[in-house]
């Protein structure tokens, strides 16, 4: 495996009109790594991932994705890559297998040809095969997805929301094969709105409104979490919610699981002392069952902690969704 | 209007040829409860939901929704009750003030009223300055938050939401659950469908449907106890793919 890093992008930039896309990203991905992009609707991931899928030219800064310019080496980049959009695009009205023949015939090659590579997914999809892909169930229909995006045996794959809308289960079998992909040396970019997803991932990059806020494995995205936590457990979340929101130190308050969680806005204070004062501020509003108590930070608390509170409040600022 | 509950169905079944989409399955959702309505992709709740909403008749047993039944009352139910999914809600190329107005329509308001409850919940949504703007420019968040408004206009009793927050990231899923919750404490039943297991905990009952049969129905609690698991997204893999 060669040392260069498969996806090397500086300040990469692309607007619509007035609204700033992606606002200079500056990353690297390293060869054989599963690294995923975490962020709001309208945050950048679909054009970031189609400029770097060679299918949308940026309009500032340069990305090299296998050694190769996005832009200048466009034609011998393309058959090395595999790309899964967002929205289901295979085609209805063909079945499993024309559609998988079909992507292969594009590339120049056949499914027999491929076997090997494609085994593990095919394996799964082959009961199927002739049915129509559009009678496929949601999991099923990323597979095929994923299995066509694969066929040409493309050394890094860019996988666009590959399980939004897949039940529990078919996503942790989807994941499990990225695990076995990824196992066999290929790079994987993924994006994701499921952030038991994002901890899969060996890195981890927040993405705002075109803008890094972080790039870090998930376990130090979560321990960079740098306020009091807490866990509030009781009967009637909803008005425990509405009464914690105006604690005076309250900086979020947000359903978490079967619990609630409270992060602090001081940073000088230790966890018994807030956990302390949120006792004391529900009791003060009837509120007496909670058990209250330190929570360990998530990458999902760090996401809503570093992207809540501007964004939640301005309608327009999000930007329209560019699919 | 009736203190009975808000959805209740006995054997409910529904057959497509020789395929039994939903088989016989008896549960109740209270009036005021979020329900989490849960289940793999091809489970059975698309269509059990179909029938619920009396837009497809069960093959047998039966289903009262909001007290009409639903095989020979569906249109008393359709006015009795909201219904949201994330595809097919707003019309994109309608502006938002376009699109509550249509369903105020459909729903058989008065001018006066859709005026009168337009204002109030664009104030609500902190949506005043994109009343004129055309649904698809504003952000999918916004969107569904405005969705669930629109199926709520009417003052329905129970509303359905089919995975309404389906691709949605943290931040905004918990805003549109708050949304749920205001609604659930005004005295509106929710049936809601989702993805997502940390929302499944969110539900005051869940029922796991496992091919076309009710798997499991309780509190998120209970159920927890009852199969010995830390957490709901453990018991559906457990119920949904026996042996996975």
């Amino acid at each position: 495996m060669s040392a260069a890093p498969a996806v090397d992008a500086e300040r990469i930039e692309k607007r619509f009109g007035a609204t700033v896309a992606l606002a200079g990203l500056t990353f690297h991905v390293d060869a054989g790594e599963l690294f995923g992009f975490v962020g709001p609707d309208g945050g950048g991931k679909t054009t970031l991932f189609r400029i770097l899928a060679t299918l949308m030219l940026p309009d500032g800064g340069r990305a090299r994705v296998l050694g190769a310019d996005v832009v200048a080496d466009l034609w011998s980049l393309r058959p090395r890559i595999g790309y899964m959009p967002g929205r289901f695009s295979l085609y209805p009205d063909l079945s499993v297998r024309e559609n998988l023949g079909f992507f292969a015939s594009v590339f120049g090659t056949t499914i027999e040809h491929e076997r090997g590579r494609i085994a593990p997914i095919y394996s799964q999809l082959e009961p199927f095969a002739d049915r129509r892909a559009g009678a496929l169930s949601g999991g099923m229909k990323q597979k095929l997805a994923l299995c066509c995006a694969l066929v040409h045996r493309p050394e890094i794959l860019f996988l666009d929301e590959p399980t939004t809308g897949v039940d529990a289960v078919s996503r942790r079998e989807f994941w499990d094969l990225l695990g076995e992909l990824k196992r066999g040396g290929l790079t994987i970019v993924v994006s994701t709105p499921y952030m038991d997803e994002a901890t899969r991932c060996d890195r981890v990059a927040l993405i705002q409104r075109g803008r890094l806020l972080a790039v870090d494995t998930p376990a130090r995205i979560a321990a960079s979490f740098d306020r009091p936590l807490l866990a509030v457990h009781v009967a009637d979340r909803y008005r425990a919610l509405l009464a914690l929101r105006d604690a005076p130190r309250a900086q979020a308050v947000y359903p978490f699981g079967e619990s609630l969680r409270y992060a602090d806005s001081r940073a000088d204070v230790g966890v018994d002392a807030a956990a302390a004062d949120v006792r004391a501020w529900l009791a003060s509003h009837g509120i007496s069952d909670a058990r209250v108590e330190p929570a360990t930070p998530t990458v999902e608390d760090v996401f809503i902690a570093r992207m809540g509170a501007p964004a939640a409040h301005e309608p327009s600022a999000g930007g329209s969704d560019h699919r | 209007m009736t203190d009975g509950p808000a959805i209740d169905a006995r054997d409910l079944t529904r057959r497509f040829g020789g395929f039994v989409a939903v088989d016989r399955i008896t549960f109740d959702v209270r009036a005021g409860e979020v329900f989490g309505f849960l289940g793999a992709n091809g489970a059975g709740k698309t269509t059990a939901i179909r029938m619920l909403t009396g837009l497809l008749a069960p093959s047998s047993g039966t289903a009262r929704v909001a007290g009409h039944d639903v095989l020979t009352e569906a249109e008393r139910v359709k006015r009795a009750i909201g219904y949201m999914s994330q595809r097919f809600s707003l019309y994109e190329d309608l502006t938002v003030r376009e699109n509550i107005a249509l369903y105020g329509g459909i729903y058989d308001l008065d001018d006066r009223a859709i005026r009168e409850r337009t204002d109030r919940m664009l104030h609500r949504l902190g949506l005043e300055q994109e009343a004129d703007a055309f649904v698809r420019a504003i952000p999918l968040g916004w969107r569904q938050k405005l969705a669930f408004s629109v199926a709520l206009l009417h003052e329905p009793r129970i509303v359905f939401l089919d995975e309404p927050t389906s691709g949605v990231d943290p931040i905004t899923r918990r805003q549109f659950w708050e949304l749920i919750y205001e609604a659930a404490a005004a005295g509106t039943t929710v049936l809601v469908t989702t993805h997502y297991m940390d929302e499944a905990e969110y539900c005051d009952r869940i029922s796991i449907m496992v091919a076309g049969r009710i798997g499991a129905l309780g509190t998120p609690g209970e159920l927890k106890q009852q199969y010995g698991v830390p957490t709901i997204d453990d018991l559906f893999v457990r119920l949904a793919r026996p042996g996975a």
